[in-house]
């Protein structure tokens, strides 16, 4: 098949679907490439670097839309390129059907498959072509990048000769991906970092990546294995609770980072005026949810507003854009992983599996139809949370009967067996000779030396071990060096035959024992 | 011609040195000079006892010693160390053997000095074991008897026992648990019918009972042992281990000589020991291992969900060039490819760059205890990076990067996630926590268990599919 990729239309779109490094795997699916000329200048990919990779590089839209069998994309299609669209032919690009039903509908009447990246769902199989989760990380690393740029300090504290610096203090606000990657890139610059989150369980995630978990104690608060790992919205009380946690905040803080979001809902108010107001003057939010009306009163979409006491607000929300070449390879590998799946046996057939959970999920037209929203995945997004009841601690006199118990139960099993011992002893000397007895007592405490002496042998030992036992019990020679001088020929034949056996076992079990052993070096 | 006080005072200096040549076995060091002390206290006690009184007949012993002798000293130059299994296997069977014939020629000197009394020759002279025998009193001979039934039955035991052992690591014989329609009554059987036997023999019946016990006994070893599959081994030839100092010690109470009790019992004990090391290891009743096959699943195993995904040599490599502590995780396969040396390689590699590497070994990992260290130990890895389990358990959540060669469900995380596995409750390797796990295997099969190893499908688990060796000599260059 042949796959091609467009340049970018919308307005500040930079990055591109295809990128040389993505073609080449493509093309060892079986599938030839595309792309339009100039598609990758933005995300600095010359054309000669396509060709370089193998890619037809074709001149204008149109032609490229003709000539291809799959078109990948950034962006949803507009109008003119849901007109190019023709029956036989698959878009793949991040498509936001719920948002975009009258474009839905319009490639719907094409009869064009239409892949969305942006509906691959949360299994672990599909991560590799998770393009939000790619992009999200990118927005994340870009957020602390922007907050830096307008910041008018440094991130990490330090004691100079000119005096000291304090640490700046960040506040991410919602710990998705986009917000733990700002975490993760806010830390390793030094900054002390806060975070919080809805879903309490996150905050194993968050403290894995060195920030402060700001803890709100709540009786009902969220799972998000339920909404499959997304937060949704919460109840009015737990609101005020966690407005209040943040007006505690806004005063200390120097650069607050907000990524709340709750699908298919405008963003949640959650920095509101009062505590832009109580920030000190050069202090800086991102709000990363700006697209979706913000999550700070003060965001303007697309701006840099100062307020009136200095505090900086941007409501960017082309991040990725900003970083086109990483963002551009990221989700040319993403779409690079989709088409491995949509390509099973890598010969360049494509082979459209509705059965399969996630390419039924991305499919949001198919063969005419509308296929959106899918249904469930059979495969559970993230196992739900089994609740732990939680065993109460024992005290410490219940400890300390516990143990007296199993004190009690060792002593009084060491006891039985000692007196089964000892009774099984009497009754054998009941019956044994005298002699024997004193042999047998030699035998008894023999076992318990063994027993002691190799319980202390060293593990790494046990084979050279079993070679030194092995030898030394052929001890057993000397029952036949005892008996191999009697008158009997039968019995001499059979000592002997014992001796040689025996001897080959010394040899052998010492000898391979030291050489096993003079291997054993130190370092 | 030394006297019997002589040879006392050889046999308590020699029953010394063997247990200072098992204590010594504590550590790496003192173990190099604790193997001369077992060399010389069985050279005293052969010495001592061969001058003792009433021995002859050294124009036969000497040459044999000799031949044996040497034919011990080739095989302990040429074995490989990954033949060591077998090569104890081997060795076992002949202490078991040997203890068959000295347990049958004690029952024919008996009966030659009862018939020589009962004739009225009080004033004949007997050799070393039958003047031992002249002045046991009737009780002790009943007591001789009981112990000739037990050294031989255990030796014809362990005889073909190891002889099975042997077969089946060696690869003579298939791995396979198999046995007769009937199983274990039939062993159960033949064990009656030995009881039976013994209790004729005790009575007063011919040498014959002997003989049929013994050709029982045979029987019972090979066809327990030919039930018990190939990686059940290590805890088989624990056991056999451990058999073949009891049918020692029997045989010393029947020659009434302490050094062979003595020697016999520390034997005997050490086997057992290893026996309830291995089944530990694999959370296993020792009964459950000689009966054969595991305890069956006792529900539904969890479900695995995700997928394999397999790394290229390139992947690892990177991965290994930036990791700071690395953990490798040997198991049989690595024997098996022959990886050892190039494992060893690379070792030295990494630790030239500057990185901390070590080795966990499994109790069962291999086919022997201790094999794992043997073999590593051979390719020059230094014994104080190899560590064992308990001491490197809690060490994979500080570790950048696990590559587990060649082995399966001793790092399977099911035994202690899922309760349903059939490996539950088996301490493993927590591997998984480390950052980067690499699993250098051949294919997408299942561990000797046969059960799935939800390990490889976590998402910090990358397959490195490919034979052991040739996949970590073509890691070797790439590593800077």
């Amino acid at each position: 098949m042949i796959i091609g990729a467009p340049r970018e239309r919308a307005e500040h779109e930079a990055r591109v679907a295809l990128t040389p490094e993505s073609a080449r795997q493509i093309q060892k699916l079986g599938h030839e490439c595309c792309v339009e000329a100039g598609a990758g200048a933005a995300a600095d990919f010359t054309d000669q670097a396509y060709r370089d990779a193998g890619v037809t590089v074709v001149e204008g839209a149109e032609a490229l839309w003709q000539a291809v069998d799959i078109v990948i994309k950034v962006r949803e299609p507009d109008e003119t390129e849901a007109g190019y669209l023709r029956e036989d032919q698959t878009l793949i690009a991040f498509f936001w059907p719920a948002q975009n039903e009258a474009m839905l509908e319009r490639c719907r009447e094409t009869g064009a498959t239409v892949i969305a990246m942006d509906m691959v769902p949360r299994i672990s199989r599909a991560q590799k072509m998770d393009a939000l989760s790619s992009t999200a990380n990118i927005v994340g690393y870009r957020a602390v990048m922007e907050a830096g740029n307008q910041f008018g300090r440094f991130f990490t504290g330090q004691v100079t000769a000119a005096g000291k610096v304090p640490p700046a203090k960040v506040l991410v606000v919602g710990a998705g991906v986009a917000g733990l990657s700002a975490i993760g890139t806010a830390t390793s610059l030094g900054a002390v970092v806060r975070a919080f989150d809805v879903r309490p369980e996150v905050a194993e995630q968050i403290e894995s990546m060195g920030a402060e978990f700001l803890f709100l104690d709540f009786e009902d608060s969220q799972d998000g294995s339920e909404s499959g790992g997304y937060a949704s919205p919460s109840s009015p009380e737990f609101r005020e609770k966690q407005l209040a946690l943040f007006r505690e905040q806004a005063p200390e803080v120097d650069i607050v980072i907000t990524t709340a979001l709750i699908p298919g809902r405008p963003a949640p108010k959650l920095w509101l005026d009062d505590m832009v107001a109580a920030m000190k003057p050069g202090s800086v939010v991102i709000d990363l949810a700006a697209e979706r009306g913000g999550n700070c009163d003060s965001t303007v979409v697309d701006e840099r507003v100062v307020t009136d006491n200095g505090v900086i607000v941007t409501g960017f929300t082309d991040f990725p854009s900003r970083m086109a070449t990483q963002a551009s390879l990221l989700y040319g590998n993403n779409i690079r992983h989709m088409l491995n799946d949509l390509t099973p046996e890598k010969d360049g057939q494509v082979v459209h599996d509705m059965e399969d959970d996630v390419i039924r999920g991305v499919t949001v037209t198919h063969q005419g139809e509308v296929t959106y929203p899918p249904p469930p995945p059979k495969v559970q997004a993230i196992a739900a949370a089994k609740p732990e009841p939680k065993e109460p601690e024992p005290t410490r006199e219940e400890k300390q009967a516990a143990e007296q118990a199993a004190f009690k139960k060792q002593t009084l099993s060491q006891a039985a067996m000692l007196a089964v011992g000892g009774v099984l002893m009497l009754l054998l000397g009941m019956v044994a000779p005298p002699s024997f007895m004193q042999h047998f007592i030699v035998f008894a405490l023999s076992c318990f030396v063994g027993y002691q002496v190799i319980w202390n042998v060293s593990h790494a030992l046990h084979t050279p071990l079993m070679a030194v036992t092995n030898a030394i019990s052929s001890i057993v020679i000397l029952g036949a060096i005892l008996q191999i001088g009697s008158g009997s020929w039968v019995v001499a034949l059979l000592s002997g035959i014992a001796v040689l056996m025996a001897s080959i076992n010394i040899f052998g079990g010492f000898l391979v024992t030291r050489r096993m052993l003079a291997m054993f070096q130190k370092s | 011609m030394l006297g019997q006080q002589f040879v006392t005072a050889a046999a308590i200096a020699a029953s010394v040195l063997f247990i200072l040549s098992l204590g010594g076995l504590s550590n790496q060091e003192k173990a190099k000079r604790a193997v001369w002390y077992g060399i010389i206290g069985m050279a005293i006690a052969v010495v001592f006892t061969a001058l003792g009184p009433g021995v002859g007949g050294f124009g036969w012993i000497i040459p044999l010693v000799v031949i044996g002798g040497g034919v011990g000293a080739y095989i302990a130059k040429r074995v490989e160390m990954t033949q060591m299994p077998q090569l104890v296997a081997a060795l076992h069977s002949f202490v078991g053997l040997a203890a068959v014939f000295i347990g049958l020629n004690a029952d024919l000197e008996r009966r030659r000095v009862l018939a020589s009394q009962a004739a009225g020759n009080v004033n004949e002279s007997f050799s070393a074991f039958a003047a031992l025998v002249a002045e046991k009193t009737p009780a002790e001979l009943t007591f001789l008897q009981v112990e000739v039934v037990l050294g031989i039955f255990i030796g014809a035991l362990t005889f073909t026992g190891s002889v099975i052992a042997f077969g089946k690591l060696s690869g003579k014989i298939d791995g396979k648990p198999r046995q007769f329609p009937g199983g274990h009554a039939l062993n159960a059987g033949a064990t009656g019918l030995s009881v039976l036997l013994a209790a004729l023999y005790l009575n007063g019946a011919g040498v014959w009972t002997l003989l049929l016990l013994a050709l029982l006994a045979f029987f019972i070893g090979w066809h327990l042992i030919m039930g018990i599959g190939g990686a059940d081994m290590p805890v088989v030839v624990s056991m056999l281990n451990s058999y073949s100092g009891w049918a020692a010690a029997a045989i010393g109470f029947t020659l009434s000589s302490d050094l062979l009790i003595v020697t016999g019992a520390l034997v005997g004990s050490s086997g057992a020991i290893l026996s309830y090391i291995m089944c530990k290891a694999m959370n296993r009743k020792f009964i459950n291992v000689i009966l054969g096959g595991f305890g069956g699943s006792q529900g539904p195993a969890a479900e695995i969900e995700g997928e394999q995904v397999a790394i290229d040599t390139g992947g690892v490599a990177s991965a290994l060039n930036e990791a700071d502590r690395v953990i490798i995780v040997p198991g049989y396969g690595m024997a098996v490819a022959q990886a050892q040396s190039a494992v060893s390689d690379l070792v030295r590699k990494l630790r030239d760059a500057g990185k901390e590497i070590r080795f966990g070994i499994h109790p069962v990992a291999g086919r022997l205890p201790g094999h794992m260290n043997v073999l590593l130990a051979e390719a020059r890895v230094p014994y104080d990076i190899v560590l064992e389990m308990d001491e490197i358990n809690d060490d994979f959540a500080s570790t950048d990067v696990v590559i587990v060669i060649g082995s399966n469900d001793i790092v399977n995380p099911a035994a202690q996630e899922d309760p349903n596995s059939p490996i539950a409750g088996m301490p493993v390797l927590r591997v998984w926590e480390a950052e980067q796990v690499f699993v250098c295997k051949r294919g997408q099969g299942t561990g000797y268990s046969g059960i799935e190893n939800p390990l490889f499908f976590k998402d910090n688990t990358r397959m490195y599919y490919g034979d052991a060796r040739g996949s970590i000599e073509s890691l070797l260059p790439l590593i800077d």
